[in-house]
């Protein structure tokens, strides 16, 4: 599962654009330009490969810390059916994040590193997963509007210039298809179901509404860098295209199920085609991204956690004289 | 054939097999790498699917279905051991108790695809080839990490030395043993504990670690009998904690 960070600049370190070869960077453009796919041992621009490091290891991050507030559901999922379908769901996204974390290291940064970046806070992850989940309807809202949201995303980004990448999002994105049937399916069974079922549902959308909203990523016109990003398909669709695009699908369905949706400004313009809303709340998503959410500190502990009691499990399986990632170049 | 001790021994496979599961999926998301946690969850939906295979033969005896028997039942009643309900610990514990218990069992399968009580048969040898790999999975494991560092090794054998008294509570015999052996059913538990025993031994030569020759396994019987660890009460009530809001609802 993840939105879009594409407002984060991280660091700005290495060769900026102006300064690679010209006729290099002219070959790699058209390359691009004509559909062909960027393998890791071909040239690339510095600012290209910083990128894509930083844009893959924030999705990687974001599957292995969206696996935390839904795993917590996994102990107390009711019956058989969805005990099985949350354990093969979580496992599912712990899975994306290996499958992606070795995208990133084709670009040459090792997964220790990238997961100590993390724990330092230094690398983000999608905005959505520092919000609790509360009830066991949270985990069926997140499951069906969270990975609807993640999917759009991810289709578009599939058909970027980077092939390891793109790979990776194909499967990716074949089982997030399940997920959002798995989370529909939730979901239809609380809103047809007893009135106390009905009330969870309401109340776990009333509290993930603004999380869903941010969950592309600010305005269009807030966003910097993107042009040369959308050049060279690295990022292949606006913020706001991919908001609208997730409106269009989802609030008639959302509707459908007798649901209200906690912004009464919420409409198509029949005239123009675009949904129109209430902008959220931007300056919560950039506290909330800057490490002031209400889960900030509670996702990283758990996964300081892990990484510092499971050490000696990776430190007696790696051989100190074998190199597992070609540096970068 | 008789149903008591047929359903006592359907309800000790379960019960195991549902709160080993249990355990071991809440080894997803926080695992010393991602590839066990995504193999921890995996051997847990295994777990819980045969439980529910369990209690499905059950419910054929005559028994509330699946979901209640798991969902909806008092601590007393379930027959669980005192290995299977212990928190996860550290890793070197989790990672022991599913290396005796998944011997255990292939032991216990393999007994049971010869039973007398045909569903069962039936349903011990499809289980049998799914269990192979959770099997596979913890013999390399146990070896890998003994041969990696003397820290992973002495860690391994402190989990082995806490774990195995506890795993002698997976054999403990009840009121059906000798009516389960006498009709064919499945072979007395002291039977299958000495071929589990010597599987043990087989598969921990030449690994450095060792079993332990001194401990009091008494404290860890009675799960048979509904005498449960502490740690099972409060593992119910969060299993249970969202189907117990409206046990009639479809969720």
């Amino acid at each position: 599962m993840y939105g879009s960070l594409s407002i984060i600049e991280v660091d700005n370190w290495g060769r900026k654009v102006h300064e690679e070869d010209p006729q290099k960077l002219a070959e790699f453009e058209a390359r691009i330009e004509r559909g062909e796919k960027i393998e890791p041992q071909d040239w690339m621009p510095f600012e290209y490969r910083r990128q894509l490091i930083r844009m893959i290891e924030q999705h990687a991050h974001s599957e292995i810390i969206g696996a935390l507030p839904e795993g917590t559901w996994i102990t107390r999922a009711p019956g058989f059916k969805r005990k099985l379908a949350l354990m093969a769901k979580v496992q599912d996204e712990v899975g994306h994040a290996q499958l992606l974390y070795s995208a990133a290291e084709t670009l040459g940064k090792p997964r220790e590193q990238m997961i100590n970046d993390l724990i330092n806070g230094k690398s983000k992850y999608s905005n959505v997963f520092n919000y609790p989940a509360v009830t066991w309807a949270d985990t069926a809202v997140i499951a069906w509007l969270i990975d609807a949201g993640a999917i759009i995303n991810q289709v578009a980004n599939a058909k970027g210039s980077y092939g390891p990448y793109g790979r990776a999002l194909d499967r990716i994105c074949a089982e997030e298809s399940f997920h959002l049937r798995y989370g529909y399916d939730t979901c239809v069974h609380l809103a047809t179901g007893t009135p106390k079922q009905r009330q969870m549902l309401q109340e776990a959308l009333n509290r993930w509404w603004t999380p869903i909203m941010h969950f592309h990523g600010p305005p269009d016109k807030t966003s910097v860098h993107t042009e040369t990003l959308m050049k060279w398909q690295v990022k292949m669709a606006s913020n706001d295209a991919m908001r609208q695009q997730f409106l269009d699908m989802y609030v008639p369905k959302i509707w459908e199920l007798g649901l209200t949706i906690p912004d009464p400004n919420l409409r198509k313009n029949t005239e123009t085609g675009l949904w129109e809303y209430t902008e959220p709340d931007w300056d919560e998503f950039m506290r909330v991204i800057n490490g002031d959410g209400p889960c900030n500190a509670e996702r990283l502990a758990v996964r300081r956690y892990a990484e510092e009691k499971g050490r000696w499990v990776r430190q007696a399986l790696i051989r100190p004289t074998e190199r597992y990632v070609t540096p970068l170049a | 054939m008789n149903t008591e001790a047929l359903k006592d021994l359907l309800f000790r496979l379960a019960d195991d097999d549902l709160v080993i599961g249990h355990r071991n999926s809440e080894w997803t998301g926080i695992g010393p790498v991602l590839e066990e946690d995504i193999a921890f969850a995996s051997m847990a939906q295994d777990c819980v699917g045969h439980a529910q295979s369990y209690y499905t033969l059950i419910h054929e005896l005559g028994e509330a279905d699946p979901d209640r028997l798991a969902f909806h039942r008092s601590e007393k009643d379930f027959r669980s051991c005192h290995l299977v309900e212990q928190p996860i610990g550290d890793y070197a514990f989790s990672l022991i108790r599913h290396f005796l218990y998944d011997l255990a069992k292939q032991v216990r399968l393999e007994a049971l695809t010869q039973s007398s009580y045909a569903p069962l048969a039936q349903l011990a040898d499809r289980i049998r080839r799914e269990h192979k790999y959770a099997r596979m999975h913890a013999t390399t494991w146990v070896r890998q990490l003994a041969a990696g560092s003397d820290e992973a090794r002495l860690r391994l054998q402190s989990a082995l030395n806490e774990a195995y008294p506890m795993a002698l509570g997976l054999f403990e015999s009840t009121d059906f043993t000798e009516t389960l052996a006498a009709e064919g059913v499945q072979p007395a538990e002291s039977v299958l504990q000495s071929r589990w025993q010597q599987l043990l031994e087989q598969t921990l030569a030449g690994t450095g670690l060792s079993l332990p020759g001194d401990f009091d396994a008494a404290a860890y019987m009675g799960g048979r009998k509904g005498y449960h660890s502490e740690h099972l009460g409060p593992m119910l009530a969060e299993m249970t904690e969202v189907y117990a809001l409206d046990p009639e609802a479809v969720w």
